[in-house]
């Protein structure tokens, strides 16, 4: 296949992806602000820190305010990482693959798209934001399904694969390291309301909480949520997972194509530091700084992967 | 022209009751209820959108995705019509073959002073490059799209031989699907000749043009210029139909004498390229220097029996307007045979005679730019106000070389779907001929396309114009 139809299709499952955990953050802010006093509005700073946009927030807007994070999370087209923006893209990037993706996967995407269009032509009422951001869900479950139910398992696919779950990884991944304060052992709050608040958010934004408490008797905990998105390889959001999905459709390229590339050196790496770390160490050796190596590798990674596969030539 | 022209109508012949082809849809339309019908044509609105049918327009901004408007009426021929027609474009198609390969080898047509010289020495659309050149399988226009008029019961016009790159098959074939997906027991009621094998049809007709140095199966390519054009649609479709790459300029170059295509493992050579760009852009080494579409060097190649370029490049020459007027004799010259279909009468306003006639005549004529196409740049004199019949006088005046003249015609109508039920609009047709050195494959059916407006003779997608699904019968 051509080049630029595999960076068509690695970039098309990024932006599907980002379109939905995007909807998932906001889905994630609105709720906690629903909960917390009013004119607390720093869960919108941490749903802007997570997408990267909180630099582009503060060059449009003075201060901080729900309606306006909101706004411009789902619908500002100067913010790549807005609901409307990634759509865009990811049909964008379907046109561009449209010899490689079925009828089904490229209606899907259409579709996907003329909705969203149509539904974030103006703001968004609150009472719409529910069904609004429901929309966005279900639209990546249709693409999702259409795909699984009739592509080809060959490159296309593993392309595709790799740039759903490296976005996925990379949002996880992002997700608890703007919290992760939240989920470092302190004194004072333990077992606060405003802690399981918090956890709760951070379960939310990746779909999580349900999982989670069936997993663990109902009880929250830092280091067992920490735990449960890190290293749990059930947790299709975790970055075990994640890391493991790329892992897999990296080989079967190496199969396929019968070559070995440097991305594949990279992803065993990746592999193995998670596999022989334990949610102890990485506590000891500090959080933070294990989220900013892995966000740096992911990088790198995508990078390495476009190169390998001559996405630009 | 008056108002009072009658006009034939394809559905009607301008009697009581049907004329035989639709006999048998017009009594399954008279059952039909024509508040469900309107749904109908919404529905295949929303088909169109969701299938992703459309096409830019240039200069509006990237939202603005166009639909062409999609009238649920068919536009039905019989099968001794098609039969004639067939024979008609076969006969044509295979004279502007000839033509080309005489053209850029003995010139003996020109020598034969059927055609003059000027005309084809002056031409931007004669590519020197082209000249004492080969094209694998000897074959120069591999797609070709000719638009043809009716008038009347038998009579038929060829408006334009379109023998660059002709686009519009990709409506054919959906507007066919759409048709299937709403009216299946009209497909079993009526017999209509099946049109969906056009893209084997295609990649096997281009295959069989692969150079002679191809051992494998070639390997076939569409070349776009890209997403922005405002025919990637089909550009993408095609490709998709035939199972093949669709490749952009920046996708090529040239490796060890071959065209090849980045690919995920490297460099690929591709045997054929289907391209969807025009001469001027093919090349930035041999044409437009600041063409960024093209392969620099893919002439050289060409030139070298390393790839198959369909359709080849300078094939405008043999469907530039100046040239139309003398396709009668110049099928008469290759084919020995007299044109099966009819040329409309044409006047050349480079000849002063024929120019002073078109002045006089203004108000009557349809003028058109020698070079252009997609109905821009042209007066329909019935039509145009007398402000506008004086503009166009200045320009004609002051390059009068670069426009024709021919009366305009009582193109046929046929139903389109109103909210006050049927109403005749005027159509032309355009089939697709596929050339290989197996022999010509006509797909029975084409794009019919409609003027919406009632009264208008511009059928034009650009103008607003919409298309029609286009039956042929089984005999």
């Amino acid at each position: 296949m051509l080049g630029k139809t595999a960076g068509g299709l690695f970039w098309m499952f990024r932006y599907l992806e980002r379109s939905e955990n995007t909807a998932r953050l906001i889905e994630a802010g609105f709720r906690i602000a629903l909960t917390r006093p009013a004119g607390d509005d720093d869960e919108w700073h941490s749903v802007l820190q997570t997408a990267a946009a909180s630099n582009l927030y503060y060059q449009r807007h003075e201060e901080l305010d729900a309606a306006k994070a909101i706004d411009f999370m789902l619908r500002d087209k100067s913010n790549p990482s807005s609901v409307l923006s990634a759509i865009t893209e990811a049909r964008q990037n379907a046109r561009l693959v449209r010899t490689a993706i079925t009828r089904e996967v490229w209606e899907a995407v259409n579709d996907t798209y003329m909705l969203m269009k149509d539904a974030l032509a103006r703001p968004v009422r609150p009472r719409d934001l529910p069904e609004v951001l429901a929309m966005v869900r279900q639209q990546s479950a249709l693409v999702r399904g259409s795909m699984a139910g009739t592509m080809l398992r060959n490159d296309i696919f593993d392309f595709s694969r790799l740039g759903t779950f490296l976005e996925r990884a990379d949002n996880t991944a992002r997700i608890l390291d703007v919290k992760y304060y939240v989920l470092l052992p302190s004194i004072n709050q333990i077992g606060s309301s405003l802690d399981n608040v918090q956890w709760e958010t951070i379960l939310r934004s990746v779909a999580g909480q349900r999982a989670y408490r069936w997993l663990n008797q109902g009880e929250s905990n830092p280091m067992g949520i920490a735990d449960f998105l890190i290293f749990d390889g059930r947790m299709p959001r975790s970055l075990k997972f994640s890391v493991a999905k790329m892992s897999t459709n990296l080989r079967y390229l190496a199969e396929q194509y019968d070559q070995r590339h440097a991305s594949h050196d990279q992803i065993d790496v990746l592999n193995a530091r998670l596999s022989n770390a334990t949610i102890e160490r990485v506590f000891e050796d500090g959080l933070h700084e294990f989220l900013t190596d892995f966000l740096t590798d992911i990088a790198r990674l995508g990078g390495q992967i476009e190169q390998d596969y001559r996405f630009l030539g | 022209m008056s108002d009072t022209t009658q006009f034939f109508d394809e559905m009607t012949g301008g009697a009581d009751g049907a004329r035989p082809p639709y006999s048998a849809y017009d009594a399954w339309f008279s059952g039909e209820d024509l508040t469900e019908l309107r749904k109908k044509s919404l529905d295949a609105e929303a088909f169109f959108r969701r299938t992703g049918i459309t096409f830019n327009v240039y200069g509006e901004a990237e939202a603005d995705e166009r639909l062409i408007p999609f009238d649920i009426v068919p536009r039905i021929i019989s099968g001794r019509e098609w039969a004639r027609l067939t024979r008609g474009i076969e006969q044509r198609v295979r004279a502007i073959n000839s033509f080309l390969y005489d053209i850029y080898h003995r010139q003996e047509i020109l020598r034969a002073g059927r055609v003059p010289v000027e005309l084809i020495a002056k031409n931007e659309a004669f590519l020197p490059q082209m000249i004492g050149m080969q094209p694998p399988g000897g074959v120069y226009t591999h797609i070709v799209g000719t638009d043809l008029v009716r008038t009347g019961e038998d009579e038929f016009y060829v408006l334009e031989d379109n023998a660059r790159t002709p686009s519009g098959v990709s409506y054919m074939l959906e507007n066919r699907e759409t048709m299937l997906q709403m009216f299946p027991e009209l497909f079993s009621r009526i017999k209509v000749q099946p049109v969906q094998d056009y893209p084997i049809q295609l990649r096997r007709s281009l295959a069989a043009c692969a150079p002679a140095m191809t051992t494998d199966t070639p390997t076939v390519a569409v070349l776009t210029p890209g997403i922005h054009n405002s025919a990637y649609f089909e550009h993408a479709f095609l490709a998709d139909q035939m199972g093949v790459e669709l490749i952009e300029g920046h996708d090529l170059r040239v490796v060890d004498g071959r065209i090849a295509m980045r690919t995920t493992r490297g460099y690929k050579p591709i045997d054929v390229i289907y391209r969807r760009i025009d001469d001027d852009f093919l090349d930035p080494l041999n044409f437009n220097p600041d063409s960024m579409l093209g392969v620099p060097g893919i002439m050289d190649v060409y030139r070298a029996g390393g790839i198959t370029i369909a359709n080849a490049p300078g094939t405008g020459i043999a469907d530039d307007k100046a040239i139309y007027s003398y396709m009668p004799d110049i099928v008469e010259f290759y084919t020995g045979e007299k044109a099966i279909l009819q040329n409309v009468p044409t006047w050349r306003c480079s000849e002063a005679d024929s120019l002073a006639y078109v002045l006089d005549h203004l108000e009557e004529l349809v003028v058109k730019e020698v070079h252009g196409s997609g109905g821009y740049g042209m007066l329909v004199g019935p039509a145009a106000s007398k402000k506008e019949v004086a503009a166009f006088r200045k320009k004609l005046e002051a390059r009068p070389g670069n426009y024709i003249a021919q009366p305009t015609l009582a193109l046929s109508t046929c139903p389109i779907l109103t909210k006050a039920g049927l109403a005749p609009r005027h159509v032309d047709l355009r089939p697709f001929a596929l050339v290989s050195p197996q022999g010509c494959t006509i797909t029975p059916g084409g794009l019919t396309r409609v003027a919406m407006k009632k009264g208008s003779l511009v059928v034009n997608s650009s103008q607003g114009g919409g298309t029609k699904d286009t039956w042929v019968l089984e005999e």
